[in-house]
């Protein structure tokens, strides 16, 4: 008998670490594996006998022994309350397209892969690797959606004695997990992607700037990182090839606005995360003054997807320009919250709904923000939206780091603008004046709202969005009316007249 | 002079000679050079855009927000002062839309801002106040919500107010702290709306701020204020003018109101600061109206009698006689004079002049003879010229700084901070000083190696370094070949090549690991730009000489002599001790450093002068002082120099100046030598002075008159009367006059004149038909002497040595806050940061001693013994302890030696061996002092 038991960080939250002691004093060979991203079901067990496999959700330390005892006997069905069949049948599973996650949830973290892929990838010329990107379409997946091949270019083409790739895995927006699960649960994807995007781009080294938040990822990427070393996917002459790619990783100290990049790059150098005004752009003058290649951890995740199943048939996934597939989020008030890996195009009630299963409260759905604590709030009526850039952005809205928070209708949307302003007062960097002022004078403005909204401070608002969006050096500022008029558009009567 | 500067708003594109690309704004068409922002080029086309964060001293930070202009073909508003210029660009300044998000983003700064514009210290002259004009905003709409209107004033800081309360966050200050002066002691703490300036401390006087003023001249609003300004208001009017304290001889604009002089600005096309400015320059200028200065002549007949205030013409008959009298009984060479390096080359050219000719003898010397004689002699010896070979800005193209003996961040900061900026680009320092200074590790900055050699051991370790250049084939043997006497170089390399100069021989006298000295010969040598800065723990040895030879000599061997980059160069500590030099203040040498033994050169000279002078060299100072013991030398004419606290063996200087029938002293203060004075002779300070004086770079600069002179004559007049009373016909009508006398006289001051000094701002001597706008780097093409003379460099250790009873060794320094004898800085609230000298000790011995952090402690050596309070630090190496010579209390040159450089006689002050006890009373002297010191003030006329 075996098990395989989640462990990331979900998981333990949810006591599985209990569990995995309880199996181990029970002799019980256990194997820890990341999470599938059916987050209602953790902590999940399968369990293989025999040949045949036994997935089983959220077990605890109580429900453990009759789980085991509950296993079939002799072609003895007695199964427990908590069997969920085979894991591979569940349709939330069988409805994805995994490229990212194809591995994640079903192997070890700490397994090294096969260094077929990589080893043909040094073997070949970077530029070939650069035209490859290009022909893929992926865009950054971070949330800006800047089309990664442009930035390799840049970086390979820029003369340097050194040169940097960087992974943003400071994941710091509400309501997404993606980055999170991928290091947690499969480490060497982002190594690999990251020592592709060193060797095509010139790049000897490689630092993850890990948010301090993720303990778990932590010590997952540093055992993968010392595997690598040691199975040379990292060092010198990786893998027989003359290339060599030393990555590291760094833990930021809990500023949000280090997930914006030339903050991360500010904080890598030692300094306080302050956004960099631009140009120069990072890919010609970042960290240290180098050229540095700055990726979310799900775009250089991505790469080895794009070079197995190759560069057209990748583009051919997704719609127009928005190629290849997204690892949404889905949370907040929702059935089924979890990690959803499709091509992009799917509607935005497919996830909600087919996925998701409608809210967790029973109660009628009222809005979706997308894309993080600075994204729209989308009505019922643009539900049907596919999820693309393109036609996120013909709403008004963007897909961002492809987080969704789901809302049933107790929700108060002036809240939520409140909210939006406050989170921005809180989380800005403080550099320039739009965002560092603004947030505030915003979120005053908002709690005057509580009482009725005057058309006089109405106005006010509108101006200030307007200075925030046009004004602001980053996108901090930048996008914070993004929340708030979506909210006061959308939702007018969460705004009501003053005397109303 | 203008009251407030044109701001371009960002600096010039830092690589020059780019192609120049022409862009359109506002309609306007304007060629610049490609990598200017837009900001910059709408101002160089005069469509000033709105700025707060930009300035045009630092580089472009892009937080404000109220620069923002449309550019065609480009999505969005741009921040015009981080976006570059490209060809064909089309910009617009003012749209509607961009007028209305400015004013928008001005309503957030006002809203987060006292309304109290009539009563702020800043009316006037606020950026804030004029942007807030500028970009129309009439009202504030937001109602009163969270803001920082309460925060508490800290006022710490003796001359500036930081009032949080009026900060717009633009971290102008805290980039000016890190780009101007690199002491990165401010920063912003908290994010968002709690964003706020901080320093590491509660307030600026606990932090690592050094009160360089940066800050505050960056701030556009009253959030950080001079005092003075606080005080009496915004200045009305300028005045262009140098600093009177170190060798780098900054540029500031004294700012006035009517003649009150409110503050001193560092002015931003000062050839020597850029900008940038100390403590001491910044702030320290209270002295001149301090209620200790004398302005009026005093004479007496004893050292004991009460001093009778007179006019000038009673003074200067007074002295006439004194001298004249004494000459009759003692000989023409009975009497001499002082020039004064603090005061300008005019001032010091009148005394030489007045030795030379109404003196007739050539006994002047001036307080050279104490700091760099020895670079004068020994420059001039390998050279040819007696002075540094470099202007400042060589040093931000140098890839290896080495630093011996010297002490920038405190001696001359300034210079320090364009030392700390090259070093943070990736410049590599190597400090040579038995302590470890600031530029061994300080923010941003680490020096790649420091070797805390034993004092006394410059000339061994020196050697050793270039023992590994030869031996280990770095030499730049091209270079010597062709540039280089040839013989001296073969004979040099014999000497050099010996195995006694081995690292692993010299290490064991200079304490220094082997490994040290061939690290840095190989770091220095295999340098693209290899420089040398020194300062006294270089010359203030009895191998003083030698030691700038044997450096001569490495820069020669390896090639770092004759373009930006490299270079020997001494850090030269008074404002004008180049000066004062090179007008002919030392006893050998006629102006522009000729011997007076040149017949030709004399014979011009009494030609002009229509006097005979006497071909041989007159007395230095210790002769003088020598001879004055020994009842020959009886009268001296000192010009704003104080023997008694600056020269070594105190008591001796006493008992010469003691034996004395005519001392006269030119000077602000009653200072220690003054106090042993028949005749005082009231000076002028900088603010009242007119002429010039030249700096560590030779770079000659005007000293402006801002207010009128307190005493009525300028120095020069005076000595100009007392010539005239002693027979001599001096007729100078005014300063520019001596100046013009000097260019007729002296080949590298020909091309020099007021005039052309006001009309170039400045310039490095040579300055003549070959070289009509000064010579920023020497020996370019060739030495001044021809070709470059090698010496060989024997060690000659001190006989001054540790013993049993002597086992410590005492070095001397100087620190920030303070300048020398601290008659100017003492009278300034500079006390604040040090108010007493201090003896550092290091743990090992403080501990074997009993001895703790603010003790008392007695210092003891062979010539005397004085009283102090000890820091134990761990700067120093075992062994060894420091201590300034600041304040008249210490005494600290009553312990010094007699001990002087073998060419020069300038003073050991670097090394005594001495003991250190913990003592529970004043040392002997202490209490005579103090006695001396109360009994002279007795003697002062009521009220003065």
């Amino acid at each position: 008998m075996r098990a395989q038991l989640s462990d990331d960080s979900v998981a333990r939250a949810l006591d599985s670490q209990s569990v995995e002691t309880q199996l181990r004093r029970q002799d019980i060979d256990t194997e820890l594996v990341g999470s599938l991203g059916l987050h209602w079901l953790e902590p999940l067990l399968q369990i293989s006998r025999d040949g045949t496999e036994y997935a089983f959700s959220n077990v605890t330390v109580s429900n453990l022994s009759e789980i085991v005892n509950s296993l079939p006997q002799d072609g003895d069905p007695k199964l427990s309350s908590n069997f969920l069949g085979s894991i591979s049948d569940q349709q939330y599973l069988k409805n994805q397209q995994r490229l990212v996650f194809d591995r994640a949830g079903r192997i070890n973290p700490l397994t090294v892969p096969s260094s077929e892929l990589l080893e043909s990838i040094l073997s070949s010329e970077p530029k070939t690797l650069i035209d490859a990107m290009e022909t893929s379409g992926l865009r950054g997946r971070g949330g800006a959606g800047f089309p990664a091949h442009i930035k390799w270019r840049t970086v390979a083409e820029t003369t340097s004695d050194q040169k940097y790739v960087v992974c943003n895995a400071d994941e710091g927006d509400s309501g997404t997990f993606s980055d999170r699960m991928i290091m947690e649960g499969d480490p060497f994807k982002l190594i690999e992607g990251m020592v592709i995007a060193g060797y095509a781009t010139g790049s000897t080294k490689g630092i993850i700037y890990l948010r301090s938040e993720y303990p778990v990822a932590l010590e997952y990427l540093s055992q993968a990182l010392e595997l690598a070393y040691s199975n040379r996917w990292l060092g010198n002459e990786i893998r027989g090839s003359s290339f060599n790619f030393d990555l590291e990783v760094f833990v930021g100290a809990g500023a949000y606005i280090c997930g914006e990049e030339t903050s991360l790059l500010e904080s890598l150098e030692g300094k306080r995360g302050e956004i960099r005004f631009k140009p120069p752009v990072p890919a010609i003058s970042g960290l240290f003054g180098k050229p540095t290649l700055v990726h979310n951890v799900i775009t250089l995740a991505s790469i080895p997807g794009i070079f197995e199943i190759g560069a057209t048939e990748y583009a051919n996934l997704g719609i127009g320009r928005s190629t290849g597939t997204m690892p949404f989020q889905i949370s907040g008030n929702v059935k089924h919250g979890g990690l959803i890996e499709i091509p992009f195009g799917t509607t935005v009630r497919a996830l909600i709904e087919d996925f998701g299963g409608g809210t967790l409260s029973g109660r009628p759905f009222r809005t979706v923000q997308i894309g993080g604590p600075l994204g729209a709030y989308l009505s019922e009526k643009e539900l049907d939206t596919p999820l693309t850039y393109e036609h996120m952005e013909e709403i008004e809205a963007g897909i961002g780091h492809g987080g969704l928070v789901v809302f049933d209708d107790t929700v108060d949307l002036r809240e939520q603008a409140e909210y939006a302003f406050e989170f921005c007062e809180v989380e800005s960097c403080g550099k320039c004046t739009p965002c560092r002022i603004g947030s505030v004078r915003g979120k005053e403005a908002m709690r005057q709202f509580k009482d009725g909204v005057d058309i006089r401070t109405y106005q006010l608002v509108e101006d200030l969005c307007d200075v925030m969006e046009q004004a602001s050096l980053c996108q901090m500022g930048g996008m914070t009316p993004i929340p708030v008029r979506s909210a006061m558009q959308r939702f007018p009567e969460d705004f009501r007249r003053r005397g109303f | 002079m203008r009251l407030i500067e044109p701001d371009l708003g960002t600096p010039a594109p830092r690589i020059e000679d780019l192609p120049k690309v022409t862009v359109s704004i506002d309609g306007r068409q304007v060629e610049v050079e490609s990598g200017t922002s837009i900001m910059r080029a709408a101002s160089l086309a005069n469509v000033p855009v709105p700025k707060l964060c930009a300035t045009d001293s630092m580089e472009a930070f892009g937080s404000c927000r109220v620069c923002l202009v449309e550019v065609e073909g480009r999505r969005g508003l741009i921040a015009s002062c981080t976006e570059p210029v490209q060809e064909g660009m089309i910009v617009r300044t003012q749209t509607p839309n961009v007028e209305k998000i400015r004013r928008n983003v001005m309503e957030l700064y006002i809203s987060d801002h006292p309304l109290d514009c009539l009563t702020c210290s800043a009316n006037g002259d606020c950026e804030l106040q004029d942007m807030a004009g500028s970009v129309g905003l009439r009202e504030v709409r937001y109602a009163e919500g969270s803001n920082h209107l309460s925060e508490a004033i800290d006022a710490s800081n003796p001359y500036f107010s930081f009032d949080p309360s009026k900060c717009i966050v633009c971290s102008r200050c805290v980039r000016a702290c890190e780009e101007i002066q690199g002491t990165y002691a401010l920063t912003i703490d908290g994010r968002g709306f709690e964003s706020k300036v901080a320093t590491s401390a509660d307030s600026f006087i606990d932090s690592e701020c050094v009160a360089c003023g940066a800050c505050v001249q960056a701030c556009p609003t009253a959030t950080l204020m001079e005092k003075s300004v606080i005080e009496h208001g915004v200045p009305d009017s300028t005045v262009l003018t140098t600093c009177a304290y170190c060798g780098v001889g900054c540029s500031f604009k004294a700012e006035l109101k009517g003649d009150q002089v409110v503050r001193m600005v560092p002015y931003k096309d000062g050839m020597a600061n850029h900008g940038a400015s100390c403590v001491k320059g910044r702030f320290a200028w209270g002295y001149t109206k301090h209620p200790d200065r004398i302005t009026q002549p005093m004479i007496r007949d004893s050292i004991n009698d009460s001093w009778k205030v007179v006019d000038w013409d009673e003074a200067i008959e007074f002295t006439a006689n004194r001298f004249t009298e004494i000459q009759q009984k003692h000989g023409r060479k009975s009497i001499g004079g002082i020039t004064s390096s603090r005061t300008t080359i005019e001032d010091v050219y009148a005394v030489q002049k007045m030795v030379r000719t109404a003196f007739g003898n050539n006994n002047v010397d001036t307080c050279a003879r104490v700091c760099h004689s020895p670079t004068g002699y020994g420059l001039k010896q390998t050279f040819g010229t007696s002075a540094g070979t470099q202007n400042f800005d060589s040093v931000r193209e140098a890839d290896v700084i080495v630093i011996i003996g010297a002490n920038p961040t405190e001696g001359h900061p300034v210079f320090a901070s364009q030392i700390k900026k090259r070093a943070a680009e990736g410049a590599h320092l190597i400090v040579l000083d038995p302590r470890m200074i600031d530029l061994v590790r300080s923010p941003h900055v680490e020096a790649a190696l420091h070797l805390p050699l034993l004092p006394g051991t410059n000339v061994p370790v020196m050697n050793s370094i270039a023992h590994v250049v030869v031996t280990e084939g770095l030499l730049d043997r091209e270079f010597a070949q062709e540039r280089c006497e040839i013989d001296s170089f073969n004979e040099w390399i014999e000497f050099i090549t010996q195995d006694e100069h081995s690292p692993e021989n010299v290490s064991e006298i200079a304490n220094v690991p082997a490994d040290s000295i061939r690290e840095a010969a190989r770091l220095y040598a295999q340098a693209n730009n290899g420089a040398i800065y020194y300062g006294l723990g270089v010359t203030e040895h009895s191998q003083g000489s030698t030691m700038v030879m044997a450096m001569a000599n490495l820069a020669m061997a390896t090639g770092n002599i004759g373009r930006p980059g490299v270079g020997v160069n001494p850090l030269r500590g008074q404002n004008n001790v180049q000066g004062a030099v090179d007008v002919g203040s030392f006893p050998h040498e006629l102006p522009g450093y000729r011997h007076i033994s040149d017949d030709v050169v004399r014979q011009q000279f009494s030609d002009e002068w229509n006097v005979e002078i006497d071909p041989e060299p007159g007395f230095r100072i210790p002769n003088m002082f020598d001879e004055a013991c020994a009842g020959r030398f009886k009268g001296m004419f000192i010009q704003g120099e104080d023997f008694l606290q600056s020269d070594p063996n105190t008591r001796h200087v006493e008992e010469a100046l003691g034996s004395m029938e005519c001392v006269v002293v030119q000077d602000l203060f009653l200072t220690e030598t003054a106090k042993m004075a028949h005749v005082f002779l009231p000076g002028t300070t900088f603010l009242e002075k007119n002429g010039t004086f030249v700096n560590a770079e030779r770079r000659l600069n005007r000293v402006r008159p801002v207010v009128a002179p307190a005493c009525g004559l300028q120095e020069w007049e005076a000595v100009q009367r007392l010539a005239n009373a002693m027979g001599y016909p001096m007729d100078f009508k005014s300063s520019s006059d001596i100046v013009n006398e000097i260019a007729s006289l002296t080949p590298i001051f020909a091309g020099v004149s007021h005039d052309y000094l006001d009309e170039v701002n400045s310039v490095q001597w040579p300055c003549n038909d070959a070289a009509p706008l000064g010579t920023p780097i020497m020996h370019v093409e060739n030495f001044a002497r021809g070709k470059g003379l090698f010496v060989t460099t024997e060690y000659e250790p001190t006989t001054e040595r540790t013993n049993r009873k002597f086992p410590l060794l005492l070095t001397t320094g100087r620190r920030l806050a303070q300048y020398n004898v601290g008659t100017q800085t003492r009278r300034t609230p500079n006390n604040t940061w040090l108010k007493e000298d201090q003896l550092e000790i290091h743990p090992a011995d403080a501990e074997v001693r009993g001895i703790r952090t603010g003790d008392w402690v007695a210092i003891r050596s062979r010539m005397g013994e004085i009283t102090l309070r000890a820091k134990v630090s761990e700067r120093l190496s075992p062994g060894v302890i420091y201590t300034t010579f600041h304040h008249p209390s210490t005494g600290t040159n009553v312990i010094t030696t007699d001990q002087s450089d073998w060419a020069t006689n300038c003073p050991e002050y670097k090394v005594t061996a001495v003991e250190v006890l913990p003592a529970n009373h004043r040392s002997p002297w202490n209490g005579q002092f103090l006695e001396r010191e109360e009994r002279q003030k007795n003697l002062l006329p009521a009220g003065g």
